[in-house]
């Protein structure tokens, strides 16, 4: 059976036009230019960042130094000099959120790797596998389930002692039972879809078929979960320093800041208020380009 | 139906021994000198003790047997209901759960009925609307709901509602006005997970056919909602109330530290605090039972609701 | 025709917006329909049939907008009127019988229920002869045993049993107009036939409006008095269905009548005699275990069958008849309960997805859905290509070279393979599905529905293309399908299925033209259009 026989050919004898494959990073392009046109989408990604800056490089945005204390101008009110006013010993507060975010973004970016590490190891695996071995670890993660999240933390803190690396991976290993959930709930749809089946008749392996299409078309709300756990891991992180497991006082660290700010709740609020605002802003920043993404894949 | 509901119930128990025994793993296997956090803890210096006392301390908690051995007489004897003594306070731990757990189920089952309230009514009002921009803005509010941190609310609330305008009292654990602000702090995230999903499951349920029926009948939009759409939209969110007990519980631990109220959530802190390890693994055990009990009586009402759900075989 | 008409459209306009473009949904309309008579609106996808549905009902998308015209319903012009007098039309004046049976019940009512809120809005109060009126209807509409179907929810019911409901329902309202909105084309052909003839005798016994909305041009030539035939928002015939079938002036009209294929058997040569099947299936069953059931279900029972080289075999038959396990058996999806499976004389029962991986060189499949049958992230090159990937055939230059060969083939624009299957229309797309079967010159080709998610044009463009590849490659078809209008013009072999049973088997010609047993004889008359006169047409 040969094929050189042509139905039909585009063009009247003309050379086969000029076709070049579109690359990767054009069709990004394309995929996110129509989001980027949204004002909410592109300020909020502008506040994350500038919170990932600041977690490399925060001498770029401040002139103070962190820990340089200013005993004259202690709880001193936000002004133009100060954005976010002082603390109880005169430091510069926007400077000390500023350099928090160092310590904040890398817990909740290992606490999120771990996550994914964990979480899309076993969805891929159980919904792959499927039998015995899927059921297993569905019962490993309802187990996970039923531990709350902070509890789980606060376990694993009593154990391997305070600081901002262990509040990481105790907030990390939380969040690993929703990602298995949504893995395995994605790969099941995608392996039941006749794309999938076409593939699999066409002589691709299995290895094959779940790297070139299950987990690409996986990916998606994958990576909008990542985004959100992202934010929930900064909130989870902050929560556990703000208890007094995480980074020891004098260091900065959003939780720590708005803990020791609320002594002057009554005189100074916004020693408290102010850095907790940066906070909200940021994952709520996050929040919102997941949900933007994952509206636009819809 | 029996066979399901013993089914259930086994598979609870099943889940509810795992979480025991993952929480008792984590804190006695870990990195970490458990006898000398529990010296520690009991307020003695591991350093300052002889080997013989250090051995006759090892005895006394138990920690010079296999870890087998040591594990089973704990699940032992907390399935006869004693979960030991704490290390920093000297009392039975059942003690101390009973004195706090009260605190706790007020504060949590308030909380529960102000997020569900909250966050139906968000959903339902974003659902019935059809003014655009506001629209638009109620279907953005919960996402800032859940960016905002359960402690930060707090202090917010504390600032505003009681320094500012002096209605309810900063901190405590004395009547129902002290219970309102950590109620509403802890309802708040939930709240705001409850609304997405309802909002979403709005969404979808207006897209289907059967809304479309329901028009050609010639019912108003307000009964199309009411009768058709709600229970359609909800029932996503039985499954999510389940599981949201674990966040409850989670913002508790927080809620209780900033009211300074008497609480689980805070003995946990203070447990942790002062590497307490019995009254840890109590509070973790006790809050995976309050979990898996909420998720069994959901799972139970599931079929009720939804009659697409039949445990028994289905007779045609 | 001194009553004023029950419905009377003029110069009417919808526009749809989204992302500030706005696209016109219906241009000039006009159209009246009179009491008791029976209007069908025939179109394809996009011909803003179904727009017109919900304008009538007052019942238009948020993004839609009526931009001018009049659209009277018993004398209210809908267009202008408020939301409470549009409310007073819905059920009592006009009701509505909707596209697909499956989901336009609400699943968490019970059946009963359901009419009865529709029986208690027409009175609009409670009163006690309720639930008795409500059993009444469902006699009414055909169902058996009332009473045990007024406790069922609808998830209990068949999609039959769901549509008669909701014709129970429409008639509830005691309505002057009923819209069915693509009543049947979820359900099977039998069931189709069936439950349309009862709701004409419904709505005849009562003197209700029949507007049926539908893409089927044989069916509405069967049930309508009068036909517009519509195209892009805009009327291109107003005719009877009697100068529909013997030519129609319209040349789209006649298109659309050419483009359903004519229920003629082909002739062609059998398999010249001594030549081997290519594939074999020898009383081949299958069954399944239910899980809370003692005894296993039996999908298919007893098969044999023969595939020859350059031949078609059609295996027909309705959902749950077993067709597409039989398929899945012969792709060595499914290991078979009993029987043999023999490819080109190798006995390939039971083999494993490894065993059977050379085979697949051999036998390739196309599949029902274009719209799932293609990975979103792959581009049309990628997808093609993919099996010669797979197998390692072809790399680089040459592999480009065969993927311009394969769209070319297939009849698409060698631009065509850069564009992701978002960007392509579903004849589109089933052509690259095509090409992506083609990529390994298989000799066997197993089709499940091929055209049965396509416009009736499109259709009739990808089974001429089927029929050109198996005149030039020689390639042996397996065809499944429920439409026997589709089989008829493909297949040389005939096997009609029902409930995992061959119902009968033999030559195109002679099952369908004097078909032996009684279930194939009401399968054939249950084809739309041939009850009354498609058949001078196509002669």
């Amino acid at each position: 059976m040969t094929t050189d026989i042509r139905l039909y050919t585009a063009g009247d004898a003309a050379p086969v036009p000029a076709w070049k494959r579109r690359t990767r990073w054009q069709r990004l392009q394309q995929a996110v230019a129509p989001l980027l046109r949204r004002p909410g989408f592109s300020l909020a990604l502008l506040v994350v960042l500038f919170a990932l800056l600041a977690a490399l490089a925060p001498h770029w945005l401040s002139s103070f130094a962190p820990y340089a204390t200013s005993p004259a101008d202690k709880l001193s009110a936000p002004s133009a000099v100060h954005w976010f006013g002082t603390d109880e010993l005169g430091r510069d507060l926007y400077t000390r959120v500023v350099y928090g975010a160092r310590l904040s973004v890398q817990a909740a970016l290992l606490a999120v790797a771990i996550a994914l590490l964990g979480g899309l190891g076993i969805g891929v695996l159980a919904g792959f596998a499927g039998g015995r071995l899927d059921a297993a670890l569905m019962r490993l993660v309802d187990v996970l389930l039923a531990l709350p999240g902070l509890l789980l933390a606060l376990a694993i803190v009593t154990a391997i002692g305070f600081g901002t690396v262990p509040v990481a991976i105790a907030v990390g290993v939380g969040i690993i039972p929703g990602f298995a959930r949504t893995t395995r709930a994605e790969v099941l749809r995608i392996k039941t879809l006749p794309y999938v089946e076409a593939a699999r008749l066409g002589g691709a392996s299995w290895l094959r078929t779940l790297l070139r299409h299950v987990l690409p078309n996986a990916w998606g709300p994958v990576a909008v979960l990542a985004t959100l756990d992202f934010g929930a891991a900064i909130l989870a992180t902050a929560g556990l320093s703000f208890l007094g497991f995480g980074a020891a006082p004098p260091a900065a660290e959003w939780g720590t800041l708005i803990a020791s700010g609320r002594h002057f709740l009554i005189t100074a609020p916004w020693v408290s208020l102010l850095p907790g605002l940066f906070v909200v802003a940021v994952v709520f920043s996050l929040n919102h380009l997941a949900r933007s993404a994952e509206e636009h894949a819809r | 139906m029996k066979r399901y509901l013993i089914g259930r119930v086994g598979q609870a128990l099943l889940v509810l021994w795992g979480a025991y025994t993952i929480t008792y793993f984590i804190l006695y296997l870990l990195p970490g000198d458990t006898l000398a956090i529990m010296l520690s803890a009991s307020g003695m210096e591991a350093d300052g003790l002889s080997p013989e006392d250090l051995a006759k301390a090892r005895a006394y908690y138990g920690l010079d047997r296999g870890l087998f051995e040591q594990y089973f007489d704990l699940l032992w004897r907390a399935v006869h209901g004693d979960l030991g003594q704490s290390l920093s306070l000297g009392r039975p731990v059942t003690a101390l759960l009973a004195e706090r757990l009260p605190q706790t189920l007020a504060l949590a089952g308030l909380a529960i009925v102000l997020s569900l309230l909250g966050g139906v009514g968000l959903a339902y009002l974003t659902a019935y609307l059809q003014w655009r921009p506001l629209k638009t803005a109620l279907t953005r509010l919960p996402s800032l709901g859940f960016s905002v941190p359960v402690f930060w609310m707090g202090l917010l609330l504390i600032q505003v509602f009681a320094f500012g305008l002096g209605w309810f009292p900063a901190t405590g654990s004395q009547g129902f006005a002290s219970l309102v602000l950590p109620a509403v702090t802890l309802a708040i995230p939930s709240a705001a997970v409850y609304a997405q999903v309802l909002q979403r499951g709005f969404q979808g349920v207006w897209q289907e056919p059967y809304i479309a029926t329901a028009f050609a009948k010639g019912l108003s939009r307000a009964q199309v909602q009411a009768r058709h759409g709600l229970r359609n939209a909800a029932l996503p969110l039985l499954t999510l109330i389940g599981l949201q007990v674990g966040n409850t519980v989670s913002g508790a631990v927080l809620v209780e530290t900033i009211f300074s109220r008497n609480g689980v959530g805070r003995l946990a802190q203070e447990a942790v605090l002062r590497q307490d390890i019995p009254v840890v693994l109590a509070v973790v055990a006790v809050s995976a039972a309050a979990f898996v009990l909420v998720n069994l009586i959901v799972d139970l009402l599931y079929p009720w609701l939804d009659p697409r759900i039949a445990h028994t075989a289905k007779v045609s | 025709m001194s009553q004023p008409p029950l419905i009377e459209v003029r110069d009417l306009s919808v526009s749809y917006r989204f992302a500030g473009q706005q696209t016109q949904a219906i241009r000039g309309l006009s159209f009246s329909l009179q009491q008791g008579e029976t209007l069908a609106i025939v179109g394809e996808s996009g011909s803003g049939k179904s727009t017109l549905a919900n304008a009538l009902l007052g019942l238009l998308p948020g993004n839609a907008h009526i931009d001018q015209g009049e659209l009277r319903v018993a004398g209210v012009d809908v267009a202008k009127a408020g939301e409470r007098a549009r409310r007073a039309l819905r059920g009592r004046t006009v009701a509505l019988v909707p596209q697909d049976p499956m989901v336009s019940l609400n699943p968490t009512l019970r059946v009963g229920q359901q009419i009865a809120e529709a029986l208690q809005l027409a009175h609009r109060r409670r009163y006690p002869a309720l639930d008795s009126e409500v059993l009444e209807l469902l006699a009414q509409v055909g169902l058996d045993e009332p009473a045990l179907r007024a406790r069922q929810y609808p998830h209990e019911l068949s999609g039959g049993m769901r549509q008669r409901v909701l014709i129970a329902i429409a008639l509830a309202g005691d309505p002057r107009l009923i819209i069915a909105d693509e009543p049947t084309s979820a359900l099977d052909v039998t069931v189709q036939r069936r439950i349309l003839d009862h709701l004409q005798r419904l709505v005849a016994e009562r003197g209700i409006s029949l507007l049926i909305i539908t893409h089927d041009l044989g069916m509405a030539c069967d049930r309508a008095d009068r036909l517009l035939v519509m195209k892009h928002g805009e009327l291109v015939e107003h005719a009877s269905p009697r100068q529909v079938l013997w030519g129609s002036q319209q040349p789209y009209t006649r298109d659309l009548l050419n483009a359903a294929p004519a229920f003629v058997p082909r002739r062609r040569p059998g398999p010249p005699a001594g030549q081997a099947p290519l594939l074999r299936l020898s009383n081949v069953g299958k069954r399944f275990a239910l899980p809370g059931q003692a005894a296993p279900f039996t999908a298919l029972h007893d098969l044999s069958l023969d595939v020859y080289a350059g031949q078609t075999l059609a295996i027909v038959g309705e959902s749950g008849s077993g067709k597409s396990t039989a398929l899945r058996i012969a792709l060595g999806l499914e290991a078979p309960s009993e029987g043999r499976v023999e490819f080109a004389g190798e006995d390939v029962t039971g083999y494993s997805w490894r065993a059977f991986r050379p085979l697949r060189r051999r036998i390739q499949l196309v599949q029902q859905n274009p719209f799932a049958a293609l990975d979103p992230r792959f581009t049309v090159f990628d997808s093609i290509v993919e099996p010669l990937v797979s197998f390692g055939l072809l790399k680089g230059e040459a592999l480009e070279q065969k993927a311009r060969d394969l769209i070319s083939r297939v009849q698409l624009p060698v631009q065509f393979l850069d564009r992701l299957p978002k960007e392509l229309s579903g004849g589109q797309r089933q052509r690259v599905a095509i090409a992506r079967a083609l990529a390994l010159e298989p000799e066997v080709l197993l089709l499940d529905e091929p055209v049965s998610a396509l416009d009736v044009s499109v259709q009739a463009q990808i089974l001429a293309l089927l029929e050109a590849l198996q005149r030039d490659l020689g390639i042996a078809y397996v065809l499944v399908s429920h439409d026997l209008a589709v089989v008829a013009s493909m297949a040389d072999q005939v096997l009609v299925l029902r409930r995992g049973e061959v119902v009968e088997q033999g030559a195109a010609l002679q099952v369908l033209s004097q078909p032996q047993s009684s279930y194939t004889r009401e399968l054939i008359a249950a084809i739309p259009g041939y009850s009354r006169s498609v058949l001078p047409v196509a002669v």
